[in-house]
């Protein structure tokens, strides 16, 4: 009759959801940008061992990596079962860790070089003769600060 | 046919969807990981004409790990899980006299003559083989840092009324403003200075 008189059976009208797929990517994008993939593959087994006490490595950009453990299966044939060392992208001797030391300090910032971090991720099954060759080479390059990466727990797990 | 106003909409309903999926798959596959880890310092290559400091033996706690892993602490084969202890009760001995300069008030050890004087004076030498298990090396590297935290945790909650590695750790952190650094800096400094980590490691020995 009247013009304002109600409607029956119109209901609660849908919620337009149009721009949900927008909002979805853009936090899609944000995960995109904001996370890191790994740069380099590892080319040798790293189980770390576990630890209690540790401390946060904060500051990626100060840090030196340095991998050690046995090869992964498909380089054991040309490498052995041997641990050895994966610097960068490629196995080395005990005897080059020093120049890529100090190759890698040389292309950080000038005001980082005396602040840089060695952070060593050896495989638990390593043995240490093989840390303590690396170790002394740090010390000949001066890189006195070390950090053995470790997971999070209990460090008894790591005599099994 | 009946149809009007152009052609019929895509229906976008299922775009949610995929997207959801894409970002469920990002979120799963990426980690935003930190490293964490044992920080240690290693000692600088002395010049070869220095003669080494004389240090008291009953200032040292030695500790050797041979290659099966078995500890070797004090001379005494120890069990692993045993070494925390007897490396506070070492470092916490305090055994100058009261009076000498070298006395120790916080600490509460047995005050025993034959171990150390003060903790800044005690040593812990760690010895390790070639062919000892780097898990194992670490095991003994946690306690040892473990029981230096232990013992500075009982003093800064004593001074602070907080525990030393939550300060620490709050130091550290970049994202902490500067002012409550300046702050923070003078109290870690103040605990580090009570028991100094003296952590020697000698030169690996393939011997034994």
């Amino acid at each position: 009759m009247s013009k304002f008189a109600k409607k029956k059976d119109a209901g609660l009208p849908a919620v337009n959801t149009a721009s949900l797929p927008d909002i979805v990517f853009m936090l899609l994008f944000f995960f995109m940008t904001v996370t890191v993939m790994k740069d380099n593959s590892l080319k040798v087994e790293n189980t770390l061992p576990n630890a209690s006490e540790t401390k946060k490595l904060e500051k990626k950009d100060r840090v030196i990596y340095i991998y050690v453990g046995e090869p992964t299966s498909q380089y054991k044939a040309q490498f052995g079962e041997e641990a050895r060392i994966q610097l960068n992208d490629k196995f080395s001797s005990p005897n080059e860790v020093g120049d890529y030391i100090l190759q890698e300090r040389a292309k950080k910032p000038q005001e980082l070089q005396n602040v840089l971090t060695t952070a060593l991720k050896v495989d638990k099954n390593a043995n240490m003769g093989l840390i303590s060759d690396i170790k002394q080479q740090l010390r000949e390059v001066n890189a006195l600060k070390v950090n053995y990466t470790t997971y999070d727990g209990d460090a008894f797990n790591n005599l099994q | 046919m009946s149809r009007r106003g152009g052609p019929a909409e895509v229906n976008a309903g299922s775009m949610a969807d995929i997207a959801f999926l894409l970002l469920i798959f990002f979120l799963v596959t990426t980690t935003i990981e930190t490293d964490a880890g044992l920080d240690r310092m290693l000692p600088p290559i002395e010049p070869p004409t220095e003669e080494p400091p004389v240090i008291k033996e009953k200032n040292i706690f030695t500790v050797n790990i041979n290659r099966n892993g078995q500890l070797l602490v004090e001379d005494e084969l120890t069990d692993i899980k045993g070494l925390r202890e007897k490396a506070k009760a070492f470092l916490d001995n305090g055994g100058a006299p009261s009076g000498s300069p070298e006395y120790c008030s916080y600490c509460k050890g047995k005050r025993l003559s034959e171990s150390s004087d003060n903790p800044a004076k005690a040593i812990i030498s760690l010895k390790n083989d070639r062919e000892t298990k780097y898990g194992t090396y670490i095991t003994v590297q946690n306690e040892l840092v473990g029981a230096y935290n232990d013992l500075r945790n009982r003093e800064a909650q004593r001074l602070f009324k907080r525990d030393f590695t939550d300060m620490e750790s709050e130091y550290l952190n970049p994202e902490t403003e500067a002012s409550r650094k300046e702050d923070l800096k003078e109290k870690v400094k103040r605990i580090q200075d009570l028991f100094p980590q003296k952590l020697s490691e000698a030169e690996t020995g393939s011997s034994n």
